[in-house]
Order: structure tokens, then C-alpha cells, then sequence
């Protein structure tokens, strides 16, 4: 069983991609499991074609403790036989939802979810690793693999730099790998090379380019991956081959994260920032 | 308040280095770096304190201090009578908290006189989705229970203060819709560095939340005062109150032992403030200072001599009337307490204690022993800071040891070089030093004993000091050491 991490910034297009390659894994035959760690809970909609799953937590919530809780109350099968559950959690602005996640995988663990059969776990963690809970997936003993979903915009790779990071320090000290950067285009200039190249200096590789297509957006309309939607559609063919990509992937690699201002220099070099005028810092208007 | 310079025989201010320096000497450099300013000597003529205080316990050592919440909860709100008290978060806190400090209510029993504690009880699901709506809830049941609380107090434990619940909103608005004072106090146990920042925090709510809010019923007269900082530790507040009243003052309210919600709303009123436990409720007497120009004195009740000065000094504040009153009490239990001492000071007398207490025993309490011929040899607080040890420079005897948040292991040293013939300090220290052979009160609870305030007090006092220090039990086991 390979436990994966799907890290990105927020709206980046984790879910999208995750579900559209883990339908992409389903459709050659292998056997995943989705957990989905964002309070959110918009990690499996598409594959179960449902508005929002039951979660963990929220069922924690109605019958007061995790004890009574039974597996099968939580885990949804969808398309592909892929095993689906949401950790949940609060609201914004409102208690922990770090705690929420760290409940539902313990949960997970102590009810056997995780099953010899599967080939695959992928676990959706919200945008920002904002505390010790959404690190969870990738503590000892779980997910060893991790991808980061980004795109040529400066604040998506500001944030899978600082992902890097993250994973450095519990690579250090487990088990867990950076498995590459899959680059969700936004239709930025020389997109795939500017990712490839900020691949290069975190010492791992962009896995895949995924072009961007509508036929993803009218596929969600639906609450479909595009794989299910309409898999004779050429974007279906480019989540298939991600999906083969990360099956084959033996580039597992301790990240060397960017400097902050080697990673401006990065930038500049494609455009992407504009050489910072240090004279008009901190100048006000009638100052100047 | 003492004038005179008091010596112990074989105490020199070398010797008490040299056991300082060899406690040290067992620990690393770092922690060695550490403790060394918090453990002195006493410079009884200086005045001023011979240790740092209030800062961090260095890990790896056995420290004795609480945590905020039990400084808000065990201290300062728990005594309250009239009031419902919230342990918001997990159950532990709230169950082991529960009426452990001694503080005794008056009342008829199971109607007013009823320990009205509750907690909130956290679970998994309260942590991740937070605990605001149970609180509102709990309030809300509260009332319903007791109908006769006067008002409820929130005091938050850690779980509360990580996720960021807003018991300061919730308070507000179901004060509103309940129609009754309810207090939040942020007082999350990880807070400061030991049980004091919890004693301010309350004061703060106080100040912020009840204060002004009510008015005595009575006609005011000069003789108004309030009794700040007694928690009526074993019946404290009534033997301390029966005295003040006994010189003619009108003791209006209590804070917080026995305390009654409204009358302590209402202590702007009073025409002065007497404080007992000086670290715990320093902060309110300088709040009602400058905001209603009230004067604070402090004082001290622990056996005859301590208590005939404070009395002097009181009356010092007041008109003839109380200063006659003074007098004649004074004339009054001078011969009582001369039969209490003749009684136990012939098998008391030369005999040496050591103190590790809380807010103002370890320097208050040293008179008492003195008034049974017993001299202090080392003293110590849990949580002082530098102006409690200022106040316990002129108390203790010249050269003795004095030590701020010890560790069990410095204790125990001091305890081997010095050969006390009585500790006084808590449960977690008890049965170290019994299991040594040496008899030991506890001080934080008078030791299921008490009242130990006032003529009254000392009495039982000098009854339970005499019967640890003299208990036939000592010369039947023999320590292995």
C-alpha cells in the first residue's frame, strides 16, 4: 500500500486533481482509498457524486463520542470502488479543526480502514499546513509520498517552497518524500518551464503538466471526475497518464527548499516578479 | 516589623552559603546558572529580598507550583458562596479542584450552603468544534439548578485558550438573556509561569466585571471596612471577622472566603481595605485606592504578638473609640494567650521549623512559632516575587536560608543540614519529609485543621503545632538514614 499526500495552496486545484488522478489509478484497476482532510469536506464529491459525504466528525458531533462511531457510517464507496472519507470539522473562525483531523485518521487506524487490499490512500489536506493537525497525514507512519499541486502564479509556488519546507523537517526525522510538483496551468507564461526549473532546485521533478480545460469545470457541473464524465475526452487521457506517472514514480526525494531570495531571483528570470525599486519602500505619495 | 536582629545559634551567613552551595553542586551548569539566584541568604537588617522570584521553574525539577486556573479557581473565584463556579474545559481540573482548598461556606446546609461547582466536561467533538454552545448551555442548566446563585463564574482551562473559543462573548450575551453577572476569566493553566498570574487575572475580572455593580443596603458609618485576601481556610474569616467586629469595625464584605457576590460588588463603599494575603489581592486594593481612594493596610493574625501590633495599627487608622476598643480587647486576651503559651512553650521552646508555603505564610506565620519559643530557620514561597520577599527579609532570623520555588531535592537538602524539629508546607511535600522522621503540618490547608487567624485561631494553632512536633509516633520509627 502507498500512502500519498496531496499538499498546495488553497484553490490551487488539490481535490480537482487528486480525484481526477485517483479515478484515473480506479480506472486501470488499482483499489485507493480518498481521505479527505480539509473541514471542507469537497474530497470526494466528485467521485461520489454527492454534495457533501457524511464526516467523521460530524458524526463524532451527533453521537457525542468517537467510540460509538462504526466504520461503514463513514466510508462511502463511489466510482472506480474508490473507499471514500471526510475527516469534517468546524466552521471557519471556530474551535480546531487540526484536532478534527488527527481524530478521524486515529479513527481510521483503530477501525481497520486501512485495509492489506488497497493499492493506494491519498489524503487531501487543506491549503495551508496551519498547525500540528494537518501535518497528520504525514507523520510516522503514514503517507511517505507527497506531491505538491502548483502553478506558474507566484503565490502558488511561494507556497509549495514553503511545503518543501515542511516536508524537509519530517523528512528528517521519518520516513516521508517529496514525490514531485504536478503543475495545475493556469495559462501563465512558459508555465511548464518555470516549474520545471523551480523543480529542479527542490531536487525533484515536475511528474505532469495537466493543460487546463473547461471540460473539467462542466464535468464538476455534473459532480464527475472528467474520467467518469467523458473518458474518451483528451483531458481524461492527461489525468490517465498522471494517474500512470505517480504508479510508476520512483523519484522520491528530501527536498532542498529555495531560499526566499532565490526564489525571487526565479521569478524575476521568467517575469513571473519585477525587480524590486528599493528607493520607493516605505515613501509615502506627498513624500515622494 | 521586627527591630531587633535575631541570630540562630550555629546559622552564620558562611554556613548557609556553603549548604546553598552544596545543594547546587548536584546540578548541571545550566540549571545550576538557574536556581543559584533563587536560593539566599537572609539579610534580615536589609529589607529587601535576598532571591529572584516569578520567573519560569527550570525543567527536570519537582516543583510545587499550581497553574493559573488554580490561582483563578482554588483561590481567588472558588471561595465565593453565592456563585455558581465553571470549570470550562476538560473534567479533570474541575473534579480535582473540587472544594480541595479548605474554603468553608456558611449557610444552611444543601440550600445555601452547597458547593455549586460544575465543569463543562470537554470531549473530542467540544475541542473541534469548540465548546462555545455547551457553555451557553451550561449557563443556561446552571440557573436552573440554582436559582439562588447569585451569579456564575467561567474559568477557562488550557484547551479553552489553544482553539480560541470566546467565552468573553458568550458571558455577555447569556448575562444578558439570564439576567445575572457572569464573569469569564481567561486563566488557561499554561498562562505565566505558576499560580500567580491566575491571582491577576481574577483580580482583573473583578475589577472589570463586578465592582461598583452593587450598593450595601445599609447606611454607611466610618467604620466600614472590607477583609481582603482570607479564604477562610478552615474557618479563617469567621475567627478573623469575630475579632474586627470585637474592636467595633463593621466587616462589610469578605474577599473571598465566605464571600457573598454582592457584598464584594459593593466594597468601593468602604472606608478601608485590610489585606491578609497580600500577593493574591494587592492588585484590587491598589485598583480601589486609585479609583475610589479607599486605603489598604496590611496585617497579620497569626499568634498573640503579630496580632496585638496589626491591632495597634489599625486602630491607628480609626478615632479613639476604636483605639480604646483595641486596648481593652487586647487587655482582654493577652492573659488567655499567656496560658496558651505557658501551656506549650516549655515543650516547644528552642525548637526549629522550616516553611515552603504559599502567598504569605511562609513570612506571616513565623511570629506564631516565635510566640511558642520556636525559631525559623528557612522560608520559602511557591510563587512570590520580589515584593513578598522584601516583606520577609525583616521576618525571618538574620542568615537564615531563604528559597524561591524549590525544588523537592533543595528541600530535602536544607532539610538534611538543617535538622528541623517541624516542616510546614503541602501535600506533595508531607510524606517526603515523614517518611524522613520529620514531623510535618500541612500549611496550605491547616492540615484538616484550622481556624489559625486571630486569638481564636492560635489556640488550635499552638494545640497542632505541639502535637506533630511532640507526637510520641517519631521516637517509635527510626529513618534508614
Amino acid at each position: 500500500m502507498r500512502q500519498i499526500a496531496i499538499y498546495g495552496k488553497g484553490g490551487i486545484g488539490k481535490s480537482t486533481t487528486t480525484q481526477n488522478t485517483v479515478a484515473g489509478l480506479a480506472s486501470i484497476g488499482k483499489k485507493v482509498m480518498i481521505v479527505g482532510c480539509d473541514p471542507k469536506a469537497d474530497s470526494t464529491r466528485l467521485i461520489l457524486h454527492a454534495k457533501a459525504q457524511n464526516t467523521v466528525m460530524d458524526l463524532v458531533r451527533e453521537l457525542g463520542t468517537v467510540e460509538d462511531l462504526e466504520l461503514e457510517e463513514v466510508m462511502k464507496v463511489g466510482y472506480g470502488e474508490v473507499k471514500c472519507v471526510e475527516s469534517g470539522g468546524p466552521e471557519p473562525g471556530v474551535g480546531c479543526a487540526g484536532r478534527g483531523v488527527i481524530t478521524a485518521i486515529n479513527f481510521l487506524e483503530e477501525n481497520g480502514a486501512y485495509t492489506p487490499d488497497l493499492d493506494f490512500v491519498f489524503y487531501d489536506v487543506l491549503g495551508d499546513v496551519v498547525c500540528g493537525g494537518f501535518a497528520m497525514p504525514i507523520r510516522e507512519g503514514k503517507a511517505e509520498e507527497i506531491y505538491i499541486v502548483t502553478s506558474g502564479e507566484m503565490m502558488a509556488m511561494y507556497a509549495a517552497n514553503n511545503i518543501a519546507k515542511g516536508i524537509l523537517k519530517y523528512a528528517s526525522s521519518g520516513k516521508v518524500r517529496l514525490g514531485g510538483l504536478i503543475c495545475n496551468s493556469r495559462n501563465t507564461d512558459r508555465e511548464d518551464e518555470l516549474i520545471e526549473a523551480l523543480a529542479r532546485k527542490l531536487g525533484t521533478q515536475m511528474i505532469y503538466f495537466v493543460p487546463r480545460d473547461n471540460q473539467v469545470q462542466r464535468a464538476e457541473l455534473r459532480r464527475m471526475t472528467v474520467i467518469e464524465y467523458s473518458p474518451e475526452h483528451k483531458q481524461a487521457q492527461e489525468y490517465r497518464t498522471l494517474a500512470q506517472k505517480i504508479a510508476e514514480n520512483k523519484m522520491l526525494v528530501i527536498p532542498t527548499p529555495l531560499e526566499m531570495e532565490e526564489l525571487e531571483e526565479l521569478l524575476m528570470e521568467f517575469g513571473v516578479m519585477e525587480v524590486e525599486d528599493e528607493t520607493i519602500v516605505g515613501v509615502a505619495e506627498k513624500a515622494a | 516589623m521586627s527591630d531587633k536582629i535575631k541570630n540562630i545559634d550555629g546559622i552564620t551567613k558562611e554556613s548557609t552559603q556553603a549548604m546553598i552551595d552544596d545543594a547546587l553542586a548536584a546540578y548541571p551548569e545550566k540549571g545550576k546558572k538557574k536556581r543559584a539566584p533563587h536560593l539566599g541568604v537572609n539579610d534580615q537588617g536589609s529589607g529587601s529580598a535576598c532571591v529572584k522570584s516569578n520567573k519560569k521553574t527550570v525543567p527536570g525539577v519537582m516543583s510545587a507550583r499550581g497553574c493559573a486556573y488554580a490561582g483563578a479557581k482554588g483561590v481567588v473565584w472558588g471561595p465565593i458562596r453565592d456563585m455558581v463556579h465553571v470549570s470550562h474545559g476538560p473534567v479533570g481540573c474541575g473534579w480535582y479542584s473540587w472544594g480541595t482548598r479548605r474554603n468553608l461556606v456558611s449557610g444552611i446546609n444543601g440550600v445555601t450552603q452547597f458547593a455549586m461547582q460544575f465543569t463543562s466536561d470537554f470531549q473530542e467533538k467540544d475541542i473541534v468544534y469548540g465548546g462555545d454552545k455547551k457553555l451557553k448551555t451550561l449557563l443556561e442548566e446552571a440557573v436552573g439548578l440554582f436559582p439562588l446563585a447569585k451569579g456564575i463564574s467561567v474559568l477557562s482551562e488550557c484547551p479553552v485558550g489553544l482553539i480560541g473559543d470566546d467565552i468573553n462573548s458568550v458571558a455577555k450575551q447569556s448575562s444578558k438573556e439570564l439576567d445575572l453577572p457572569i464573569i469569564p476569566c481567561n486563566c488557561e493553566g499554561f498562562r505565566g509561569v505558576s499560580q500567580s498570574l491566575g491571582h491577576h487575572i481574577s483580580n482583573d475580572t473583578i475589577r472589570d466585571y463586578i465592582i461598583e455593580t452593587r450598593e450595601f443596603a445599609e447606611p454607611s458609618s466610618p467604620y466600614d471596612i472590607a477583609l481582603i485576601g482570607d479564604y477562610n481556610i478552615g474557618g479563617d474569616v469567621w475567627s478573623a471577622k469575630a475579632l474586627l467586629e470585637e474592636i467595633g469595625l463593621n466587616v462589610k464584605s469578605v474577599w473571598t472566603g465566605d464571600g457573598e457576590l454582592e457584598k464584594i460588588a459593593a466594597t468601593h463603599q468602604v472606608k478601608l481595605n485590610l489585606i491578609h494575603c497580600y500577593r493574591s489581592m494587592n492588585y484590587m486594593c491598589k485598583v480601589m485606592e486609585e479609583k475610589y481612594g479607599i486605603p489598604w493596610l496590611e496585617f497579620n493574625f497569626f499568634g498573640p504578638t503579630k496580632i496585638r501590633q496589626s491591632l495597634r495599627a489599625i486602630a491607628e487608622r480609626f478615632d479613639d473609640t476604636i483605639k480604646e476598643n483595641v486596648e481593652r480587647v487586647i487587655a482582654k486576651y493577652d492573659p488567655i494567650m499567656q496560658a496558651i503559651i505557658d501551656e506549650y512553650k516549655p515543650r516547644l521552646d528552642g525548637k526549629k521549623v522550616m516553611l515552603l508555603v504559599g502567598g504569605l505564610r511562609p513570612r506571616h506565620t513565623i511570629g506564631a512559632y516565635e510566640d511558642l519559643g520556636m525559631e525559623c530557620v528557612g522560608s520559602g514561597y511557591e510563587f512570590a516575587h520580589t515584593d513578598d520577599y522584601d516583606r520577609t527579609a525583616s521576618e525571618m532570623p538574620d542568615a537564615t536560608v531563604v528559597y524561591d520555588d524549590p525544588s523537592e531535592y533543595e528541600f530535602e537538602k536544607f532539610a538534611h543540614a538543617l535538622k528541623p524539629d517541624l516542616i510546614g508546607s503541602g501535600i506533595k511535600e508531607k510524606y517526603v519529609f515523614q517518611k524522613m522522621g520529620i514531623p510535618f503540618r500541612q500549611m496550605h490547608s491547616w492540615d484538616y485543621s484550622g481556624p489559625y487567624h486571630a486569638y481564636q485561631g492560635f489556640e488550635i494553632f499552638a494545640r497542632d503545632v505541639d502535637m506533630a512536633v511532640n507526637s510520641p509516633t517519631w521516637k517509635l520509627v527510626k529513618a534508614p538514614f
